[in-house]
């Protein structure tokens, strides 16, 4: 049976990892950059960027190759595949977006450990068509960007007061009143914590997501 | 073709290699320029900000121009060598454990702002868990400072990290590092806030002891070397007055 190019099947690559598949609230996997560089909105999105590309080339290239790839050393070329894609990424960061580049700093380079690169590849790209990979890794792509920008919003204006560097207008008001920014919403903590508080949110909503003891 | 076989495993492996070195050699060859490019505007927007010119990528050159107006090279005996001094990495030279301390390039950034002149030093030391370094500009007398900026690869947020920041770093301007019986004593970062008055401290980060001490060494052991210079062409100067006095004289 043939599939049309948005059937509900290919819907669903897409929608699940955005919702009750999430990469990063249900599977826990790409933790370390989500709690490393959501303080500021403009550093989560330009990684949501780099992940989305680094993932969904990564994802086709090795659906291409997949009846090519030797099977003994197929980690290893997934594992160059995203490494390349990264050093692409970084190097073009470095010339045309040097400040985001330099916030980021590891953390690009760290893309090529984030677990659900290598996860989406090898549980799903060496088995399926280009297009259903491509889709794959834009679901996960997106289900991983949505909760890391959900995040840095929530980090960069309560920490900061700011979103996307900017002041908030209203804010002046809220300082006259005695309102201060939370520090802690900065560390490191405060992103598991808001992590924490969407898995809560979600598990609650669907309580089949809710794991029994 | 058997797929598993070792010579096609190996063929494999080897034009995959080959085609991710070409292509990213070639990407990092022709993005060469413009990565320079970045490194220079920013080095200039930090020599600027020690002497308070916000200044963004878009006119970091033109402002750098405007500024300033010479750069100049020391040895670590205070003398003067030749050579670029805008190119020097003093990060670079501070990793460099195998280069000999008589070979490390010291440069020092001539500005003029208002009719002022101003020294603008760069250095490097170390934090708790990383490089940290800064500009720190001098005024036209060689022991007041100016103006400080500091900044850190992986200092605690909150905390170390806050050597970047304006609570830190204005509390440098009017500072001396020559005390009054002309010893050079540059300025001390306090654990617990510098003592009322005193011009040779600033107030530490609490919670970023490490970080603060690593301030304090940071500055002795780079203006150390800077003072050195600043000693020898204060004598010159001296020298010139004393020669162009001793003109006068003769000439009535």
């Amino acid at each position: 049976m043939k599939n049309s190019f948005f059937s509900k099947q290919h819907r669903k690559l897409i929608s699940d990892p955005m919702g009750d598949q999430n990469p990063i609230t249900i599977q826990v996997l790409g933790i370390c950059s989500a709690l490393a560089i959501t303080t500021q909105l403009e550093n989560a999105l330009v990684m949501t960027m780099a992940v989305i590309f680094v993932m969904i080339s990564a994802s086709m290239i090795i659906s291409i190759l997949r009846n090519k790839i030797p099977n003994r050393i197929r980690i290893i070329v997934q594992l160059i595949v995203v490494a390349a894609l990264v050093a692409l990424v970084d190097q073009i960061l470095k010339a045309f977006l040097p400040d985001a580049s330099e916030k980021l700093s590891v953390f690009i380079g760290l893309i090529i450990t984030n677990c659900i690169i290598m996860g989406r590849l090898e549980a799903f790209a060496m088995g399926n068509k280009v297009w259903d990979s491509f889709l794959d890794a834009l679901g996960n792509a997106l289900g991983y960007g949505w909760i890391l920008v959900a995040v840095a919003f929530v980090r960069e204006l309560f920490g900061s007061g700011k979103l996307m560097g900017y002041e908030i207008p209203g804010f002046d008001y809220l300082y006259d009143l005695g309102y201060m920014n939370n520090n802690l919403m900065i560390l490191p903590p405060m992103a598991l914590i808001v992590v924490g508080l969407i898995i809560w949110v979600q598990r609650s909503r669907n309580k089949e997501l809710i794991e029994e003891n | 073709m058997n797929k598993e076989s070792n010579i096609y495993t190996f063929t494999f492996a080897i034009i995959m290699v080959l085609v991710v070195g070409v292509l990213l050699a070639v990407t990092s060859e022709v993005l060469q320029p413009r990565k320079k490019q970045n490194k220079a505007d920013k080095k200039m927007i930090d020599i600027l900000s020690a002497i308070g010119i916000d200044a963004t990528r878009a006119n970091a050159k033109e402002k750098y121009d405007q500024y300033i107006y010479d750069a100049i090279i020391i040895n670590n005996t205070g003398d003067v060598i030749e050579g670029s001094a805008f190119n020097i990495d003093v990060l670079f030279q501070y990793r460099d454990k195998t280069l000999n301390p008589e070979d490390k390039k010291y440069p020092m950034f001539k500005a003029r702002k208002d009719n002022n002149d101003y020294s603008i030093i760069p250095m490097v030391g170390s934090g708790l868990w990383g490089p940290i370094w800064g500009f720190v500009s001098l005024e036209s007398d060689y022991k007041t400072i100016y103006g400080a900026a500091f900044n850190h690869k992986a200092e605690t947020p909150g905390l170390g990290a806050e050597i970047n920041t304006d609570i830190f770093e204005d509390p440098f301007k009017g500072k001396q590092i020559i005390n009054n019986d002309g010893e050079f004593v540059s300025i001390e970062v306090k654990k617990g806030g510098a003592e009322e008055g005193n011009l040779y401290q600033v107030d530490g980060i609490t919670g970023g002891t490490i970080t603060s001490d690593g301030v304090t060494d940071m500055l002795y052991n780079t203006l150390k070397i800077y003072n050195t210079y600043f000693s020898s062409i204060i004598i010159s100067d001296d020298n010139i007055d004393t020669l162009s006095i001793n003109n006068n004289i003769e000439l009535k």
